[in-house]
């Protein structure tokens, strides 16, 4: 008798409990610099495509709450860091997203590890991020500096850009990028003869455009990001760079900052990017509803805020198939598990280091005459495949990789 | 071919005709907050944003309105300057009798709301500003290729500093000034209407903001933040040449560039931090700066 008792209580414990696991809650977090030079690379636009994806996923699965928070870093390491402590210890936050700025996604990275949360990298570049700074708590979304240096580098070395000069940004985003690209030119037959380091947020790029100029080199390689390399495209065409027979490589241009330098100006710049607004119907169609969410009908939506979205959406799922969000390991283990599948990117996987893996193009921005409406900035030049656009998994010295 | 330290001499003096030119800005920037200091004991911190707004209403005048490069060159300074007598006849005035302090805070406070003001309307990413035609190509000079718009850039700028220096150390008008930075009761006594005077002054130096807003415009890319980013730099040359001291700004803003611009050659990695280790290295040596007169 008390046996059976005890078997009723335990099962209608259990079924309690099945009914109480549906309701799940889970809190997260944007981080990203929403006062400073990537601000419309990420920013205001990062947290209102997370809105979005949490829009869409508990209209789905109504049984799921979601939290979210959204702070500035400034672009500085350290208040980034103490805000993400803070999250983790008081707010009890269990995801943080974004952070552009590749320093402080790499303390954000090793805090998430520490604190087993779990962290997805939109924002941030450095490829070091799934390469031997991997760990089993982050996974990085949208692009890194080895699919730029590749995508871009590859396609200039083989249209005859053989010899580079760097003009770098000087902290871990920049070195990074630099790196890599330089590894990417050399792969492919060309060479680097010299680079110059400037710090982050340089106004006046005259000076470093006249050693580019000097080095004779064919290709300048921007290994720098947002104001920066607005800075230095809009100076390079007053000094004559273009003319002068030199190009441009634009190793990290946004779509806001094509619009901010004018297509007169930018014209001709080949990049890559995994994400364009204009590309399928899809994104068009996205587009229309976070211009909507952000009140902006002017700006359009870039990789990084896109990668935002899928990223928050498959966090979700992963947390809905455990049915908690407590163990940060645990669900981006799950996220590695199953495939992903979203509007924006498509179907993809996420691998053991971490890496997000899908298609990334090769694109030139049209000139002022080609350009039919506001936001038609560019022409797509090749499709990468998922399968070389990234770094192979072998190469990254990320631990995780072996098992 | 002669080299200097490693470099070649024709890349040295490129590189020293691009410091003066970087120090043209340096120049009017921090001329502006001299004048302002000078007359009016106000610390302006938000001069950076007026010399954004310069830049905006540069841009704002070509989009809407159709008015090129040398309305604006006109133009944009009297608005800023305008917005800049709004903040005086509203706010400063009532603070040239307290401590210093206050005058930075407002400032500060109103060069934050601006800024974020217009990052809200517009992103940080930046507006398109093309180049006057006029001023498109450049001359090869030998040892460098000088760009038409910045061999305009140090003309006007050497001319607006030095005008601005002899209107205030060499004429009636100026003396009057400086007077009733003074002794500002003895001037009104002469008839003079000193409050005017120094709100027209704080406009002035405002203007000078704009002005320089305009200017950069087409080469700096213009964006909310432009103005943040240059006032601690500005600060600094200000702090170097002597608080209030018109021409201690003017030579030590020319001066600035051209050791930032060498300092992009032999060590790039400094070259924003170098302006700094200069000024401890003045306020060691002396406290009241290069060019200060009290001390």
């Amino acid at each position: 008798m008390k046996r059976l008792v005890g078997l009723a209580a335990l099962s209608a414990a259990l079924m309690c409990g099945t009914a109480q696991a549906q309701q799940i809650t889970v809190k997260i977090g944007v981080m990203s610099d929403m006062s400073s030079l990537y601000a419309d690379i990420a920013g205001p636009g990062s947290t209102a495509a997370a809105k979005l994806a949490i829009a869409d996923f508990t209209k789905a699965n109504p049984n799921v709450k979601v939290d979210l928070l959204s702070a500035d870093h400034q672009n500085k390491a350290d208040v980034g860091s103490s805000v993400v402590n803070q999250w983790f210890d008081v707010e009890k936050v269990d995801l943080v997203i974004d952070v552009p700025n590749s320093g402080i996604a790499l303390a954000v990275s090793e805090i998430a590890r520490a604190k087993n949360k779990a962290f997805i990298v939109s924002g941030a570049a450095a490829s070091d991020l799934t390469g031997p700074k991997c760990n089993a708590n982050t996974v990085h979304w949208t692009y890194d500096t080895w699919m730029l240096a590749n995508g871009t580098g590859k396609a200039l070395v083989k249209t005859g850009g053989d010899s580079w000069f760097f003009l770098t940004a000087d902290y871990a985003f920049g070195h990074a990028l630099e790196r890599d690209t330089g590894a990417a030119v050399e792969a492919n037959g060309g060479k680097v003869l010299n680079k110059v380091r400037h710090p982050l947020n340089t106004n006046d790029f005259s000076s470093f455009l006249l050693q580019a100029q000097a080095s004779k080199a064919k290709i300048i390689g921007l290994a720098n990001a947002g104001g920066d390399t607005i800075n230095s495209i809009k100076q390079g065409a007053e000094f004559g760079i273009i003319r002068g027979g030199q190009k441009f490589a634009g190793l990290l241009v946004f779509a806001s900052d094509v619009n901010a330098l004018g297509l007169n100006t930018a014209q001709g710049l080949t990049l890559t990017e995994s994400w364009y607004w204009d590309l399928n119907d899809n994104n068009r169609a996205w587009t229309k509803r976070w211009q909507a969410e952000r009140a902006a009908a002017g700006k359009f939506p870039t990789m990084v805020q896109a990668g935002v979205y899928a990223g928050v959406t498959h966090y979700l799922k992963a947390v809905v198939s455990l049915k908690s969000a407590a163990d940060g390991k645990a669900v981006i283990a799950e996220m590695k598990k199953m495939p992903t599948d979203d509007p924006l990117f498509g179907k993809g996987t996420v691998r053991a280091d971490g890496r997000k893996v899908h298609d990334a193009y090769l694109f030139e921005v049209k000139k002022p005459a080609e350009s039919k409406y506001p936001g038609d900035f560019y022409h797509l030049r090749a499709t990468i495949p998922a399968a070389e656009a990234f770094r192979a998994l072998k190469d990254g010295n990320c631990p995780l990789a072996g098992s | 071919m002669v080299e200097i330290f490693g470099i070649p001499s024709q890349a040295l003096f490129g590189q020293l005709l691009l410091g003066l030119i970087n120090g043209s800005f340096y120049a009017l920037l921090s001329l502006g907050l001299a004048v302002i200091f000078g007359m009016l004991n106000i610390i302006n911190f938000s001069h950076g944003a007026q010399y954004m707004m310069g830049a905006f209403v540069a841009y704002f005048l070509l989009q809407y309105f159709g008015l090129n490069y040398w309305v604006a060159l006109l133009v944009a300074p009297i608005v800023v300057g305008c917005f800049g007598i709004a903040i005086e006849r509203l706010f400063l005035q009532w603070l040239y009798k307290l401590d210093h302090l206050y005058g930075l805070l407002l400032t500060f406070g109103v060069a934050l709301i601006v800024e974020g003001l217009f990052r809200n309307q517009f992103g940080s990413s930046g507006q398109p500003y093309q180049m006057p035609d006029q001023l498109v190509g450049g001359q090869n000079l030998g040892f460098m290729f000088l760009p038409n718009y910045r061999a305009w850039v140090i003309a006007l700028s050497l001319g607006v500093c030095l005008t601005t220096w002899f209107i205030i150390e060499r004429t009636k008008l100026g003396s009057y000034l400086r007077a009733a930075t003074e002794n500002p009761t003895l001037v009104r006594a002469f008839g003079i209407n000193v409050p005017r005077m120094i709100t027209l002054t704080y406009g002035f130096g405002v203007g000078l903001a704009g002005l320089a807003g305009v200017m950069a415009a087409p080469i700096y890319n213009v964006s909310p933040q432009m103005g943040a980013e240059l006032i601690i730099v500005v600060f600094a040359v200000v702090v170097i040449g002597g608080m209030g001291s018109i021409m201690g700004a003017i030579v030590t803003g020319f001066g600035l560039g051209v050791v930032e611009g060498l300092t992009k050659v032999f060590f790039p990695e400094a070259s924003n931090t170098v302006i700094f280790i200069i000024m401890a290295i003045v306020l060691l040596i002396r406290p009241a700066g290069l060019f200060g007169r009290r001390g």
